[in-house]
């Protein structure tokens, strides 16, 4: 993936694109909002990672500009302002996705390649397939191995999110965001608990386990490779 | 001078000085117009009497000659009414009337005229004022009918004083009523003025005087006051803050700065990857503090009042308790919901589940105990025109008289010190609870403790 850096601070750009790099990524940096502007009308990014207090023209103004130029690019808004009105500022501004600094780099890549899955047109899909687990999106039904596994609604919308983002690093935040809207850090296990619920529901008394646990990051779900 | 001048610029003296013109315009006005009922009708009453008299004594002369006009004149005269009447010869000699001679003024032509005469009277002879008219008849004869205007002078005169005095006495006491209202004001004023000063130089303990009248400078001094109040316990909870937070922060940081430093010492890579281990895990601890200090504050501050919104309270509640249930259970405990349908609250999701989450969360960590098994009961019910959210426990609860003290940024009872958290949790439930203009209430729930967010309900019958 390509992905453009609009990030004033020297230091804390590095280590981004340092990081970008290292998991296989292009990654190009623009030091103000003009710059950062100018680099992404060429439109040859697949992301943009816009921090959101830039010298001259700030983040939302880029963002908003680029909107208007008809630039849809998805944008991850990186701030050191994280509160739920900052944020709703944010994604009415244009952005696709906001992150509050400081940040684990786990949790921004996550983000970044949710961010560019969820842009790509995919044909309306009924079922969910990773491995032999099954999920139906019409009967709201879920199978692994021909049979049915029962789950909760709750569970359910779980399972569905990760399947949705299947072979990607999804955090706990991610999760608690997209599956139950909450935009604060609860500060307890809560998600632990409740990946363990479905995983015992998915997983038990099958050979290969299909959700993982990423220590530092978060959980994926994907089908044993070996 | 200059106090005499500040007392002049005064909205008291100025509205005294306002009300004594209009006062003095009005006494002016109605003296005038007793002046000129009594004074100018009256006069306006005698010359038209002279004038009836003078013409019906005409015609008696042309009627019946000189000899008839002087027996009416002197029969007029006997019977003095106060009437002056005088009948000359061409030679000005008096043939009849009770005036002795013709004034000068009235020696040629017709007119009225003016003059003083002699009154006998029993103390002696005065000199009065007397109003005639003049006219002169056929063959040198002059008649002259006048009244004695001198008592009449004087009423007007002395009405005339009593105008001069009355605007006189209400214009001194207008001003004087007006300087002591103006100086009493004055000095309320300025000893308010005087005390904010103080309290601006950085006493906080200063409050406005009050006299104690209930009138509107009392008003505004007791809600200074309040105003004081208020702002004082923020300071003094300021104080505390700044304290606390040196304590709780500067401690992980002095520990993260202790371990790093350490670390560096050592050879080993294992110990490194160690050291950084463990001091990421303290700065994202040290992030949560921090982030939980902002929300606080921010929510204190009422910057999120803008993301209110018409919500059901009893949602919320099953939300909560549908997303702890399974961490609930995990610990041995169990988790009940209580919730009446249809409660319409006026919240934020967001900060409503983040103190709700908090509640459930200082009840998992701290109402386990070994002697019975967890029970967490979520609730949302109707108190009267409020809603109720609670989240209850049958742990130790907090003991008697702490339960202000709990609520207090960074505070931490003995018993919890031991446990994860930064002493913030509560403090932040309650910002929330005012933020949304309720309260938070701490009860004993025997045992155990109830902890009730009381929202003001927006009415969902009506």
């Amino acid at each position: 993936m390509r992905i453009l850096v609009i990030e004033d601070d020297g230091q804390a750009a590095a280590y981004l694109l340092k990081g970008l790099r290292e998991s296989g990524h292009v990654a190009d940096h623009a030091c103000d909002g003009e710059e950062g502007l100018e680099a992404a009308r060429g439109k040859v990014h697949d992301v943009l990672v816009v921090d959101r207090m830039l010298p001259g023209m700030d983040g939302l103004t880029v963002i908003e500009t680029l909107r208007r130029e008809g630039v849809a690019t998805p944008v991850l808004i990186l701030s050191a302002l994280g509160d739920v009105d900052d944020r709703v500022t944010g994604l009415r501004a244009g952005g696709d996705d906001y992150l509050a600094k400081p940040y684990a780099f786990s949790e921004l890549l996550a983000r970044i390649e949710g961010l560019v899955r969820r842009a790509r047109p995919e044909a309306a899909r009924t079922t969910l397939k990773v491995g032999d687990l099954e999920m139906d999106l019409l009967a709201r039904t879920v199978s692994r191995g021909g049979e049915e596994i029962l789950l909760q609604p709750r569970e359910f919308k779980l399972l569905e999110y990760l399947l949705k983002n299947a072979g990607r690093v999804v955090t706990r935040t991610m999760l608690l965001e997209n599956v139950w809207d909450y935009h604060f850090d609860p500060q307890t296990n809560v998600i632990d608990v409740h990946i363990s619920r479905l995983r015992s529901k998915i997983d038990k008394g099958f050979s290969n386990a299909l959700l993982h646990t990423i220590r530092g990051a978060g959980y994926m779900i994907r089908a044993d490779k070996s | 001078m200059r106090t005499s001048l500040k007392l002049i610029k005064t909205s008291t003296f100025r509205l005294a000085a306002l009300y004594l013109a209009v006062f003095a315009l009005s006494v002016g006005l109605i003296l005038a117009y007793v002046y000129w009922n009594t004074v100018v009708l009256l006069e306006r009453q005698s010359d038209e009497t002279i004038r009836a008299e003078i013409s019906s004594l005409g015609e008696q002369y042309t009627q019946g000659g000189v000899g008839q006009l002087v027996d009416t004149i002197k029969s007029r005269s006997e019977h003095a009414s106060g009437n002056i009447y005088l009948l000359t010869n061409y030679f000005g000699r008096r043939i009849a009337g009770n005036l002795d001679a013709m004034p000068v003024k009235a020696v040629k032509g017709r007119g009225w005229i003016e003059f003083p005469y002699a009154v006998e009277t029993a103390d002696g002879v005065e000199r009065h004022q007397a109003r005639a008219f003049h006219t002169p008849l056929d063959l040198g004869f002059t008649l002259l009918v006048g009244r004695d205007v001198q008592e009449r002078r004087e009423f007007a005169e002395l009405i005339g004083r009593t105008l001069f005095w009355a605007l006189g006495i209400a214009v001194v006491f207008g001003l004087g009523g007006g300087i002591l209202m103006s100086r009493n004001f004055l000095r309320r004023v300025d000893s308010i003025s005087q005390t904010s000063r103080t309290i601006m130089a950085g006493d906080l303990s200063g409050r406005m005087p009050v006299s104690g009248t209930g009138d509107e400078l009392d008003r505004l001094a007791g809600n200074l006051n309040e105003m004081l109040d208020q702002i004082e316990r923020l300071m003094v909870g300021m104080k505390e803050i700044s304290s606390n937070v040196a304590h709780d922060l500067k401690t992980p940081l002095t520990r993260l700065r202790a371990r790093v430093e350490d670390a560096l010492r050592q050879k080993d890579d294992a110990v490194h990857k160690a050291a950084l281990e463990e001091t990421l895990e303290e700065a994202d601890q040290l992030l949560r503090t921090f982030n939980a200090l902002l929300s606080i504050a921010r929510t204190e501050a009422g910057q999120a009042r803008e993301g209110l919104t018409d919500m059901e309270a009893g949602g919320l509640v099953e939300e909560i308790a549908e997303l702890f249930e399974p961490l609930v259970e995990e610990e041995g405990g169990t988790l009940t919901v209580r919730a009446e349908p249809g409660l319409a609250i006026r919240g934020d999701r967001q900060l409503l589940a983040q103190a709700l989450t908090n509640l459930v969360d200082n009840a998992l960590k701290y109402a386990a105990t070994d002697e019975r098994a967890l029970r967490i009961e979520l609730s949302a019910q109707r108190r009267g025109d409020t809603v109720v959210v609670a989240v209850a426990d049958n742990g130790p609860g907090v003991p008697e008289g702490e339960s202000e003290r709990v609520v207090e940024r960074f505070v931490r009872l003995d018993r919890g010190r031991s446990k994860p958290g930064n002493g913030l949790g509560l403090s932040l439930v309650s910002a929330v609870t005012s933020l949304h203009g309720g309260t938070l209430e701490l009860k004993d729930n025997e045992p155990g403790l109830r902890a009730e967010l009381v929202l003001p309900s927006i009415g969902a019958d009506g």
